[in-house]
C-alpha cells in the first residue's frame, strides 16, 4: 500500500480517486448551504425512481448550532462531508467500504473495525433507512444506510448510502487532536497550511453571526418566502407553453426546500424557535421535502419504469 | 435419523436483537416441522454478530403416512352443505362413502396424505420462516424485495445421516441453500466448507469465530477480570453491557487502559455512564480507594501489535469524551455553588404537559403537597419543601441534558455542593424510586416525602385532565407511579389517608393559577386542612368562611368538589394492588373482601387486613368457617325475603334448645369478646383466630339442629343467631365476596 496520507486534502483526495476506481460518477459540491451531504439532490433526488446510480462528492456542510468560535478541538459550524450512494445497493457494499477505509491508510490488520446498529432517520427530509455507525477503535468514522424511505416515498431499489465526517476522520487518521492543527495540504509544501488558517477565523465569524448577528425577522420572512416559492413552483403546471415541452420544477422547488430547512437551523440557532415550534417547522420543512419527491417521481430522472 | 443445521449468514445483526432471534429461528423452525408431521431429539439454536445457526439432531428422515377420516352431513342433506363440507375436505363429491348409520346414511371423507421426505418439509419450512421472521425492524437491500434485519448473503442448510450431508434444495430471492459460511471478517479468508454442526462449530473456531453468545461472555468476563486482577483492580459487574458487547464481537479481545489523571475525579457514575454509553467499555475499580481508575474494551480482532494501536485509538476518543464530561461538570458546579437559581427559573420554561404547566409548576405542586405529607412520614415539614423544590433542579444541568439516565444522581452531587443538607440531597437522588419492581425503596423520610408527593402529583394530575390509562396505552408510566407509592406505603409501614391526599391534589391542579395572592393563602390553608382532614372537614368550611366580599373562582371548586375522579383513582391504587399482591399469592376476591371494610384507603391497614385473611383462608379451619358462614347468611336471607323481617338482634340463650345450640351461644360470646379488642388494636391475626374458634360450634349447630322450627319463637331466636354469626364475620371481612 502506499504510504500514509499526509493532510486533509489527500484523504478526500484518495478518497476521490477510491470511489472513481469504483465507478461513481464524482460530483462537485452543492452550491447551497445544507446541514448534511444527504441534501444534496444527488442523493435525496436521486435515490427516489428506479434508474440505476453511483455518485460520491464532498459536500461542504454547516450546523449553525454547533459554532465554538473555533475553540472546541472537534465541533464546527462549518465541515465537510464525503457522501457515496449506490443504487441499488451492490451486495459487495461492506466491502467497498472497508477498501475506502484502507486506501485512507486504515489498516485492518491494526485496527478494530465494527458495525454497530444506528438507524438513521430525517425528520425533516422525511427519510430513513437501517443500518450502521461505523467505528474504528472505539470512534465513529462513517455512517452507513440503507435507504428504505426517502420523502416519504418507498426507496426501490434501495439505496446504499456512506457519510464520511472527513475532519473527524482525517483527525484520526493523522493523529491530529486539534482540528485547527491539522495540516490542510501537505506538510511539506513550500506554503504548508493548516485547517485552522482557512477556517479559524471564519468559524468566529460565523458563531458570532450564527448566535447573535443574523437578523431573526429577516429569517423569519425568507422561510416564508422559500416556503411559498416552493410551493409556488411544484404548483405551476407541467407543461411549458414556451416550448411546449413537459417540464416539472422539481430541482427549483426542491432549492427552496434546502433554502427553508437552512434558515430554520440558523433560527434555532438564534435561540427564537420555542421547543413546540421546533415540530412545527420540521414539520413544514418535512412537508416541502415530500412535495419535492412527490414532483420528483414524475419526471424522467425520478420515474419508475 | 438425520441432523439438521442451519446457518442464516448476514450483515451485522444488532446486538440486542440477536438472542430473540435465535430463539425465534429455533422455534419457528421446529414448530414447523412437528406441525408438518416430523419428530426430533433436540435443537439448539445460537447468534454472533453476522450468522442465527440453528442445530436440529434426530430428526425422523420423512413424515408418516396419515389416513384421516371426516363424518359429514347426511346424504339427505341440502346441496350447500355438502358442498361446503368437499370444500373443507378438498374432495369431490364421487370421492365420498355413503355410510349407513343406523338411522340413515351420512357422508364420510377418507383422507390418505401420504408421507413427506424431510428435506422437501425442511425447504418450506425455512423459506416460510425467514420470509415472515418476527424482527423488530427490518428491511429490503438492493433491487430485491425480501425483508431481513440486513441484507442477507447465505444460507446454509444441510441434512447429515450415516451416508453423508446433503443440501437441502432451497432458493429464495436468489439466494441458493448451499453447505459454505464465511469466518471472521478480517482473520479468516474465503468460503468454509461444511458436513455438519460439529464440523461447523469446529471450523468457525479456526476461523475465529465462536458461535456461541455464552462462550464469548464467559471469555470477556473471564480475560477482564484477570487483567485487572492483575493490577490489583476489579471490573464492575454490568450484565446488560457483557451481553450486548458479547453480540458486537465474534472473537473476542479483551484490551485494558487507565482513565486519564485528569478525569479521576469525575463522579464514578459519571465515569461509568459515559464509557458504557458512548464506548460500551467496562469500568474498573479500584478496590481500595473505591473510585473508577480504569477500564475494559473488548475488540473484535487480533493485531500484529497485540491491540497497541486499538488501545490507543480508544484511549484518545475516551479522552475526548471524558473532557466533555468534564466542561459540563465543572460548569454545572458553578452553577450549583450559586445556589442552582439558574436552573430553578430554567424550569419555567420546560413544558411538563401542555395542560400541567411547566416544570416549576410541577415542582412548586409537589412542593406543597410534600409539606403536608411529611408530618404524616415523619419527616421536618420544611426540609420536606425545600427537598421538593430542588430534586429536580438538575434536569436543567450540562450533564443531565447530555446523560439522562443520569438525573437524580446529579442533583444529589449538585445539591451537596450547593451546601444543601446531606438528607435533603439525598432526596433529589431518591425520590424517583422505585421505578423498576427490582428498585429499592427509600426508607429516609424526606426521600420518602418527596417520592410520593411527585408520585400522587403526577397520578392525580393526568387523573384531572383525563389521560388515565387506557388498555395496554399508559404513556405516563401511571401505572408505575401507582405501584411506586404502593411500594413506599408498605416497605415503611406508613398509614396514610390516600383519599385526602388524592382530594387536595386534585383541587391543587384545579385550582391552578386561580385568585390573586391573599386568596391564595387561604386556599392553601384549605388545602393544608383536606390533606389533613378531608373534603368535608368542619375547618375547611370556618377557612372559606373568613372571605370576605365576592368569593374567588376556587370556593366553588372546593365546596363543589365531588369524590367520582378521587374514588376512580383509589381505585386505580386498589386494582395495582391487587397485582402486586397477587404475586405474593393472595387472591383477588379476598383483596375484595377486605375493601369493603371501612379505611380501604389506607393501604397498609388494607394489605394487613388481606394478608391475615389470606393466611386464614388457607387454614382447614378457615375454608370450613366460610361454608358455616355462608351456609347461616344464605338460610338467613331466604327467611328475611320470605317473612320481610330481619333477625338482627334478640337472639336469646334461654330459648336454646340442645347443647350445641346452647355451646354456639357461648361461642359467640367468647368470639365476640376476643374479636372487638383484636380489631380495635388491628390484629387481625388473633381477630381471625377467634373467628377460626366459631368453625367447630357452628358445624355441630348445623349437624344438630333444624333452624326452621315449628316453634316460633325457637325459629325467631335461631334466625337472630344466625344474624350474629354473620355480624361477627362480617366486622372482619366481608366474607360474601369470598368464591367458591
Amino acid at each position: 500500500m502506499a504510504e500514509n496520507p499526509r493532510s486533509f486534502q489527500d484523504i478526500i483526495l484518495r478518497l476521490q480517486s477510491y470511489w472513481a476506481s469504483k465507478g461513481c460518477a464524482v460530483l462537485q459540491p452543492y452550491d447551497m448551504e445544507v446541514g448534511a451531504g444527504t441534501f444534496h439532490p444527488a442523493t435525496t433526488l436521486r435515490s427516489l425512481g428506479n434508474k440505476s446510480w453511483a455518485a460520491a462528492y464532498v459536500q461542504p456542510s454547516r450546523r449553525p448550532t454547533d459554532g465554538r468560535y473555533g475553540e472546541n478541538p472537534n465541533r464546527l459550524q462549518h465541515y465537510y462531508q464525503y457522501q457515496v450512494l449506490i443504487k441499488p445497493s451492490p451486495p459487495d457494499l461492506q466491502d467497498l467500504y472497508l477498501g475506502s477505509l484502507s486506501a485512507i491508510g486504515i489498516d485492518a490488520g491494526l485496527h478494530d473495525i465494527r458495525f454497530v446498529e444506528d438507524d438513521w432517520e430525517s425528520p425533516t427530509l422525511g427519510a430513513w433507512g437501517l443500518g450502521w455507525e461505523v467505528w474504528c477503535d472505539g470512534m465513529e468514522v462513517s455512517q452507513f444506510t440503507y435507504f428504505q424511505q426517502v420523502g416519504g416515498h418507498d426507496c426501490k431499489p434501495v439505496s446504499g448510502e456512506l457519510t464520511y465526517g472527513l475532519e473527524r476522520l482525517a483527525m484520526y487518521v493523522l493523529g491530529i487532536d486539534h482540528v485547527m492543527e491539522m495540516p490542510f495540504n501537505d506538510p511539506q509544501s513550500p506554503i504548508p497550511l493548516k485547517y485552522g488558517d482557512i477556517f479559524r477565523q471564519t468559524e468566529e465569524e460565523y458563531s458570532r453571526h450564527n448566535f447573535d448577528g443574523a437578523t431573526t425577522e429577516m429569517l423569519l420572512r425568507h422561510f416564508e418566502d422559500a416556503e411559498a416559492e416552493c410551493g409556488r413552483l411544484l404548483d405551476m403546471p407541467a407543461d411549458d407553453p414556451k416550448t411546449g415541452k413537459r417540464i416539472i420544477l422539481a430541482h427549483p422547488a426542491y432549492d427552496q426546500c434546502i433554502k427553508a430547512s437552512h434558515l430554520f437551523n440558523l433560527l434555532d440557532a438564534r435561540g427564537v424557535i420555542s421547543v413546540t415550534e421546533r415540530q412545527a417547522y420540521i414539520g413544514r420543512v418535512r412537508t416541502l421535502a415530500k412535495k419535492c419527491a412527490d414532483a420528483f417521481v414524475m419526471t424522467e430522472a425520478g420515474a419508475s419504469v | 435419523m438425520p441432523d439438521l443445521l442451519i446457518e442464516l449468514f448476514s450483515e451485522e445483526i444488532p446486538a440486542r436483537m440477536q438472542a430473540r432471534a435465535s430463539d425465534d429461528l429455533k422455534s419457528l423452525v421446529i414448530i414447523g416441522l412437528v406441525e408438518a408431521g416430523l419428530t426430533y431429539s433436540g435443537a439448539a439454536a445460537f447468534a454472533t454478530p453476522r450468522r442465527l445457526a440453528l442445530s436440529v439432531e434426530g430428526l425422523s428422515a420423512a413424515s408418516k403416512a396419515v389416513r384421516e377420516e371426516r363424518k359429514g352431513p347426511a346424504t339427505t342433506a341440502p346441496d350447500q352443505a355438502i358442498e361446503g363440507f368437499l370444500r373443507s375436505t378438498g374432495l369431490t363429491r364421487d370421492q365420498l362413502e355413503a355410510r349407513d348409520l343406523g338411522k340413515g346414511q351420512a357422508y364420510f371423507a377418507v383422507i390418505e396424505k401420504p408421507g413427506r421426505a424431510a428435506a422437501e418439509i425442511i425447504a418450506e419450512v425455512l423459506e416460510h420462516t425467514i420470509r415472515n421472521f418476527p424482527w423488530p425492524k427490518s428491511m429490503r437491500w438492493g433491487a430485491g424485495s425480501l425483508r431481513w434485519v440486513r441484507p442477507l448473503h447465505s444460507i446454509i442448510c444441510l441434512l447429515t445421516d450415516e451416508a453423508g450431508a446433503t443440501i437441502v434444495p432451497l432458493e429464495i430471492d436468489g439466494i441458493t441453500a448451499g453447505n459454505t459460511t464465511r469466518g471472521h471478517r478480517f482473520l479468516s479468508k474465503g468460503d468454509i466448507r461444511v458436513s455438519g454442526f460439529e464440523d461447523y462449530e469446529a471450523k468457525l473456531k479456526k476461523a475465529h469465530v465462536i458461535l456461541r453468545t455464552e462462550e464469548r461472555a464467559d471469555a470477556i468476563w473471564h480475560d477482564a477480570t484477570n487483567q485487572a486482577f492483575a493490577n490489583g483492580l476489579e471490573v464492575v459487574e454490568d450484565k446488560g453491557l457483557l451481553a450486548e458487547v458479547s453480540g458486537l464481537v465474534e472473537w473476542p479481545v479483551v484490551l485494558s487502559g487507565k482513565i486519564g489523571e485528569a478525569f479521576l475525579g469525575l463522579p464514578a457514575e459519571v465515569l461509568q455512564t459515559s464509557m458504557k454509553e458512548h464506548q460500551k467499555f467496562f469500568s474498573v475499580r479500584n478496590p481500595r480507594s473505591g473510585r473508577i481508575e480504569g477500564f475494559v474494551t473488548v475488540a473484535n480482532t487480533e493485531t500484529a501489535d497485540h491491540g497497541a494501536t486499538i488501545l490507543k485509538g480508544n484511549q484518545k476518543v475516551l479522552s475526548a469524551r471524558l473532557s466533555d464530561a468534564r466542561f459540563f461538570y465543572e460548569n454545572d458546579l458553578r452553577v450549583a455553588k450559586a445556589g442552582m437559581g439558574e436552573w430553578l427559573d430554567g424550569l419555567a420554561n420546560v413544558t411538563f404537559h401542555n395542560k400541567l404547566g411547566s416544570q416549576r409548576d410541577r415542582i412548586a405542586r409537589i412542593a406543597a403537597l410534600a409539606r403536608e405529607i411529611a408530618p404524616m412520614v415523619g419527616a421536618d415539614p420544611a426540609k420536606a419543601e425545600e427537598a421538593a423544590i430542588i430534586a429536580k433542579a438538575d434536569l436543567r444541568s450540562a450533564m443531565v441534558g447530555e446523560f439522562p439516565e443520569l438525573q437524580g444522581v446529579m442533583g444529589r452531587y449538585y445539591a451537596l455542593a450547593a451546601g444543601r443538607a446531606p438528607e435533603v440531597a439525598d432526596a433529589a437522588r431518591d425520590h424517583y424510586s422505585p421505578l423498576g419492581p427490582s428498585d429499592d425503596v427509600p426508607t429516609a423520610p424526606i426521600s420518602v416525602t418527596v417520592a410520593l408527593a411527585d408520585k400522587l402529583d403526577t397520578l392525580t394530575g393526568f387523573w384531572a385532565i383525563d389521560e388515565k390509562p387506557t388498555g395496554s396505552k399508559d404513556p405516563f408510566a401511571l401505572r408505575r407511579a401507582a405501584l411506586g407509592v404502593i411500594r413506599l406505603v408498605l416497605a415503611n409501614d406508613l398509614r396514610l389517608h390516600l383519599d385526602r391526599l388524592i382530594d387536595t391534589q386534585i383541587l391543587r391542579h384545579k385550582t391552578a393559577g386561580n385568585g390573586d395572592r391573599k386568596s391564595a393563602a387561604l386556599l392553601d390553608a384549605v388545602l393544608d386542612e383536606i390533606a389533613d382532614h378531608g373534603v368535608f372537614g368542619a375547618a375547611v368550611r370556618a377557612i372559606i368562611d373568613q372571605i370576605e366580599g365576592d368569593a374567588p373562582d376556587w370556593v366553588q371548586m372546593v365546596t363543589h368538589h365531588t369524590p367520582d375522579l378521587s374514588d376512580s383513582l383509589v381505585e386505580f391504587f386498589h386494582d395495582r394492588l391487587k397485582v402486586f399482591l397477587r404475586d405474593e399469592g393472595i387472591r383477588h376476591d379476598v383483596i375484595d373482601a377486605c375493601l369493603a371494610m371501612p379505611g380501604s384507603d389506607d393501604l397498609t391497614l388494607l394489605v394487613k387486613r388481606a394478608r391475615a385473611l389470606s393466611g386464614f383462608m388457607g387454614s382447614e379451619d378457615g375454608e370450613n368457617l366460610i361454608q358455616g358462614y355462608k351456609r347461616a347468611s344464605n338460610i338467613l336471607t331466604q327467611a328475611e325475603a320470605k317473612d320481610g323481617v330481619e333477625y338482627s338482634y334478640g337472639a336469646d340463650v334461654k330459648f336454646a334448645e340442645g347443647d350445641e345450640e346452647k355451646a354456639l351461644f357461648a361461642a359467640l360470646d367468647r368470639a365476640e369478646a376476643a374479636i372487638a379488642p383484636a380489631m380495635k388494636a388491628e390484629d387481625f391475626g388473633a381477630a381471625m383466630a377467634a373467628m377460626a374458634a366459631l368453625r367447630a360450634p357452628i358445624d355441630a349447630f348445623f349437624t344438630a339442629v333444624q333452624v326452621n322450627s315449628d316453634n316460633q319463637v325457637v325459629r325467631r331466636n335461631r334466625l337472630n343467631l344466625l344474624s350474629r354469626i354473620r355480624s361477627i364475620c362480617l366486622s372482619v371481612a366481608d366474607l360474601n365476596r369470598i368464591e367458591g
